[in-house]
């Protein structure tokens, strides 16, 4: 299975013979290309049209993270799977509200079931949650009765917040954590979930490059936000059950302390060797497999992505009705 | 390749006939084009003729095609076939069809006879039908020739 690869030096990244090579004053190093399914560049690296023509052969995307870590674009090549029609009824399904709203609340629904899921988990080992369990499933709910995605937004908040008010309980080192804070996150536990997240969203948006959706056009946030929003749509779902359960434990394992950020310019940020710790173990977790029940076989987390993006495809092109990812284990 | 995914699953006819395309990731599939690649390159190679593409041709007589495996056999032949029924359309007709398994080491003559034509325009007036519906065909669910597909995954899920 192709992988995924992290550069922390600085360096260049070249194309050599029909490979890949990071060159630096001390060392170099070849990356064969066909192992290659993404990149994530973390240093400063420099590299040519020649490199990038070879990364768009091969169909890899680079993702760019800027010196405080916070990620700051990807190099998305030209698509290689384009289909008109899969195009135009993902279009149609965003532009009539029914249609977009169907899918909205099953994003929400399916994202909201996997955080209800992780409470649940916690719940079972002794600490109660049951009041939190039960509210938040009060909220879900009412899913299915909202008009609008505003409204959709205004539930998914209200559990956001009843889900991070737990966190205190279960994680077993002094966090702090009040609430939600972002652009720049003012507690180093908001910093950690930045990070997390951005590696979720950009492993989503590497498994729906390798499909025939269109990253722009999304149904839950607004194509708006100058980002690819699909991703941030599919990313909802996977966020607690493979973004937060790392966050728990990474911080339950004492992987990542207090003393794994450093506070720059008012921005708290992960040292390198931290953000080392957290790749690691989030490349093994999206390694792992889980028999799946529809498929009769073994996937890995990272597929489940993929899947997803099908699911989708299929909902738009009318073959089947999209469910989102729940959790069954 | 219309004819071919024509004689193994409707569905997939329908889906790779509206770019809703899934092999360039499958195993099966990268085995079998560096095996249609890597063999005979001693012979010039693909010679794109209408909409077919011949995998290589020999003394203006025969067109051969290079295949993994011999078990979609069936509609192995009717791809050759179908190529011989577009050629004999230009007015050529003494042309003999190869059929090649380099791997297991098989060749076999493919001709086309009266009953062919029939075949051929009944089941070319069956494609069409089938890419223009705008209903997917339903998966044919067969254990042993869709686990192996490249669509499994989509079809399945």
């Amino acid at each position: 299975m192709k992988r995924s690869y992290y550069l922390f030096s600085n360096g260049e990244l070249k194309r050599r013979d029909n490979s890949l090579i990071i060159k630096n004053t001390r060392t170099s190093k070849y990356i064969p290309v066909e192992d290659v399914n993404q990149i994530y560049v973390f240093g400063e690296i420099s590299f040519n049209s020649k490199l990038t023509n070879f990364l768009f052969q091969n169909n890899i995307t680079v993702h760019f993270f800027n010196y405080y870590g916070y990620y700051s674009g990807s190099f998305y090549p030209r698509e290689n799977l384009l289909s008109g029609d899969v195009h135009l009824k993902q279009a149609v399904n965003h532009l009539n509200f029914h249609k977009r709203l169907l899918i909205a609340k099953e994003f929400i629904n399916s994202a909201s079931f996997n955080i209800s899921r992780n409470l649940k988990y916690y719940n079972r080992k002794g600490i109660t949650l049951e009041f939190q369990i039960k509210e938040i499933d009060f909220l879900r709910k009412k899913i299915n009765n909202v008009n609008s995605i505003e409204e959709l937004m205004g539930i998914e908040g209200n559990i956001r917040k009843i889900y991070y008010s737990t966190w205190d309980f279960f994680i077993n080192q002094n966090i702090n954590f009040k609430k939600r804070e972002k652009h720049p996150p003012k507690n180093w536990i908001n910093s950690l979930i930045s990070f997390i997240n951005s590696l979720i969203y950009t492993t989503t948006l590497t498994e729906i490059y390798h499909t025939h959706l269109d990253p722009t056009i999304s149904f839950l946030h607004s194509p708006s936000e100058r980002r690819y929003s699909l991703s941030l749509d599919i990313s909802e779902i996977f966020k607690p059950i493979v973004g937060d359960r790392l966050i728990f434990s990474l911080l339950n394992k004492n992987m990542i302390t207090h003393e794994s950020f450093i506070e720059e310019f008012n921005h708290i940020i992960l040292k390198d060797s931290a953000k080392k710790i957290i790749l690691k173990e989030f490349d093994e977790r999206l390694k792992q497999t889980i028999k799946h029940k529809k498929l009769n076989k073994k996937v890995s987390y990272r597929r489940l992505f993929r899947l997803e993006c099908y699911k989708l495809e299929k909902h738009v092109t009318e073959d089947t009705k999209y469910e989102g990812f729940k959790i069954w284990w | 390749m219309h004819i071919y995914y024509f004689n193994i699953c409707k569905r997939k006819l329908w889906l790779f006939s509206h770019n809703l395309n899934f092999e360039d990731e499958n195993i099966n599939v990268k085995i079998g084009k560096i095996i249609e690649e890597e063999s005979y390159s001693n012979q010039k190679k693909n010679y794109l003729i209408d909409n077919i593409n011949i995998d290589y041709i020999k003394r203006n007589k025969t067109i051969h095609e290079i295949k993994k495996s011999n078990s979609f056999e069936e509609a192995n032949i009717m791809q050759i076939k179908y190529y011989l029924y577009i050629l004999t359309k230009y007015g050529l007709n003494d042309i003999k069809g190869i059929l090649e398994y380099p791997k297991l080491y098989i060749r076999k003559e493919i001709n086309l006879d009266k009953n062919d034509y029939i075949i051929i325009e009944k089941q070319i007036y069956e494609i069409y039908k089938i890419i223009n519906n705008k209903k997917i065909p339903n998966v044919i669910k067969d254990n042993k020739i869709c686990k192996k597909c490249a669509y499994y995954e989509y079809c399945y899920i």
